[in-house]
Formats: C-alpha cells, sequence, structure tokens
C-alpha cells in the first residue's frame, strides 16, 4: 500500500472531530456541488449515488446503485472525517473506487462541500 | 459582448427574462469544436502508453476512470434526447442541442473503443436514465439543466487528467474537456448569463 494511502487510512482511523475541521458553509458548498453535477445528484443515482442523506450512510448503502466492489467493501461510514479524507483523495482512501477524481484539494472547499452535503438530509427541502 | 448588438438579441421560449444574443452564441457553435480523429489518433496511441513497470494496474485504473466518463457521456446524451424532444426548445436552441449531442456521442464511441484497447469491457448506457423531465417546464429550464451538466464534466474531467498513467488519456481527456467547456459557454450565453465568468475551472 502507498504511503499516502496509508497516512489517509490512519487519519481516517483517528478520533477526529467536527471541531478539528474547518467550519463550513453549506452555501458555498452548493456552487462547489456544481463539479459533481457530470455524475451525481442529491436525489437521483446517477453514474454516481445520490447523496440525500449521505452524512452517517455506510458506504456503498444506496439501495438500487450499483457500487464498485471497493467502495462496497470499504468499510466506510460517511462521517465528517471520513468525507473530508475521501473527497481530498478518493483514490488513496479507495483505490479501486469508480470514482475517478482527483479530489477536491482547498481544505476550505472541502468543510464548504460537507456542510452543504451534510444539510442536504432526507427531510430538507433539498431534497424534496 | 462586443458581438452582441440589439438586432441581435431575442427573448425566446417561455421565459421573459431569458435573452438570448443568438446570432453571437449559435451562429458560431460549430465552428471551433475539436477534431475527432485527432482525438481518436490520440487514443490510437494509448494501449502503448504505458512503461513496462507501470503496468496492468495502471491500465485497470485508467479502464476505470474511462468507464466512469463513458458512464456519464451517455447520460448526457440521454439529457439532450429528452430536452430535443421536449418541444421547449425553438428550432435554432434545438439545432445546437442535436450538435451537442452528437459531441457526447462522439466522446462516448471514443471512449469506450479505447477502454477495449485497452482490454476491457466498455460500460453499456443504461436502459431508463432517472432524469428530472418533471422539473423542465420551459427551454430555460432545459438549458439551464445542460448547463449544470456541462459544467461538471468540464469539473469531471478536469479531475480525472491528473489521474492516468497513460499521458496519451490525459491529453485526451483534456480535449473532451475543452468541448465541454465550450458548450458550457454557449449554454451560458444563451441563458444571457456571462459566457466564461472565471479565469480558470475548477
Amino acid at each position: 500500500m502507498r504511503l499516502s494511502a496509508c497516512l489517509v487510512l490512519l487519519c481516517l482511523a483517528l478520533p477526529a472531530t467536527a471541531d478539528d475541521l474547518p467550519k463550513g458553509d453549506p452555501a458555498r458548498g452548493e456552487v462547489i456541488y456544481d463539479r459533481c453535477l457530470a455524475c451525481h445528484s442529491l436525489t437521483r443515482n446517477r453514474t454516481g449515488p445520490k447523496h440525500c442523506g449521505l452524512l452517517g450512510r455506510p458506504a456503498g448503502s444506496v439501495d438500487g446503485f450499483d457500487y464498485s466492489p471497493a467502495l462496497r467493501e470499504s468499510g466506510i461510514v460517511w462521517d465528517v472525517a471520513a468525507l473530508e479524507a475521501f473527497l481530498a483523495d478518493p483514490l488513496a482512501v479507495v483505490p479501486e473506487t469508480t470514482m475517478g477524481y482527483d479530489g477536491v484539494k482547498d481544505a476550505r472547499e472541502r468543510a464548504d462541500l460537507i456542510a452543504f452535503l451534510a444539510a442536504a438530509t432526507p427531510d430538507s427541502p433539498l431534497c424534496r | 459582448m462586443s458581438e452582441t448588438n440589439s438586432s441581435a438579441i431575442e427573448t425566446i421560449g417561455e421565459a421573459d427574462d431569458l435573452v438570448l444574443p443568438r446570432r453571437s452564441f449559435f451562429a458560431r457553435a460549430g465552428q471551433a469544436t475539436l477534431s475527432a480523429s485527432a482525438v481518436m489518433l490520440l487514443a490510437g496511441c494509448a494501449s502503448g502508453g504505458y512503461s513496462k513497470s507501470a503496468d496492468a494496474a495502471s491500465a485497470e485504473s485508467d479502464v476505470r476512470i474511462l468507464n466512469t466518463a463513458l458512464g456519464a457521456e451517455q447520460e448526457a446524451v440521454a439529457a439532450y434526447q429528452v430536452g430535443a424532444e421536449s418541444g421547449l426548445l425553438s428550432s435554432d436552441v434545438l439545432k445546437v442541442a442535436v450538435q451537442f449531442q452528437g459531441h457526447h456521442k462522439e466522446h462516448a464511441d471514443l471512449l469506450a473503443k479505447t477502454v477495449a484497447q485497452l482490454g476491457g469491457q466498455a460500460v453499456e448506457p443504461l436502459a431508463r436514465y432517472d432524469l428530472p423531465v418533471d422539473k423542465l417546464k420551459t427551454q430555460a429550464d432545459v438549458l439551464q439543466f445542460a448547463a449544470g451538466l456541462e459544467k461538471g464534466a468540464v469539473s469531471a474531467y478536469l479531475g480525472a487528467v491528473p489521474l492516468f498513467g497513460n499521458r496519451d488519456l490525459a491529453k485526451a481527456a483534456a480535449s473532451i474537456l475543452g468541448d465541454e467547456a465550450m458548450h458550457w459557454a454557449v449554454l451560458r450565453g444563451a441563458l444571457g448569463m456571462d459566457p466564461v465568468p472565471v479565469a480558470f475551472v475548477s
């Protein structure tokens, strides 16, 4: 396993809390989410799975979406720390994921994006 | 925009606030597209683009990236089909939508052939796509939806380019990125928005 992947996985294993991460702005995050729209939607499964209700969800668990075995078997639960690590470098965290994307490299942008995703709870207006 | 004048600006469709500098954007929409044959030549180098040490794992990774892009291109073809069949588009806009759909078909064909060339299995188009048809009520809705897909495609290719093990594929992906960016700009212009709002895409 590459060193960078080991480091990312180590970070995943640490008890990071939301307090350890930048506070995100969901409004700015919504703009950043535009980058995801080739493959994702909040409410619909597309090339990637839908994102409503993502926070707290086990990876690979959206009904009706055909995940890569790598993500399905990753054991990841999408809490803030897991999203922070994955969005920074998806292939370092799950090397055989089909999400062939280099990542959101700016910590502020990741925080904003995560704040937007966290706001997209199933009962939120974003998801109706 | 300097090429826009009062005679070239028309309000179209059901969107009263949609100002479309039609001649400015659509008359030129087909003139700057990339040569598919040139991109094909790039892909023709694909199987020889791996060093011996880079290998099968790198090719497998590239196939995964290409297949994800292929899936998105196939959905884009379906989305433009929905737009074209919506009855909401003026004849000029329809012409451009069909042209852009054709580009996505070319991208998809190229990606599928490249996946096969690398020994992979290209993903097939889905039998049905879950598109937000119920939210497309006006021509502006269709244009906005398409612009969002194109912007997303720009970002997706931008995020894929650094990942390819084969630099020929990175170059081909960058070529497609450029085409998606032109689509995005034309669609923004048609919506009366600044067609090129930033110096860098992200």
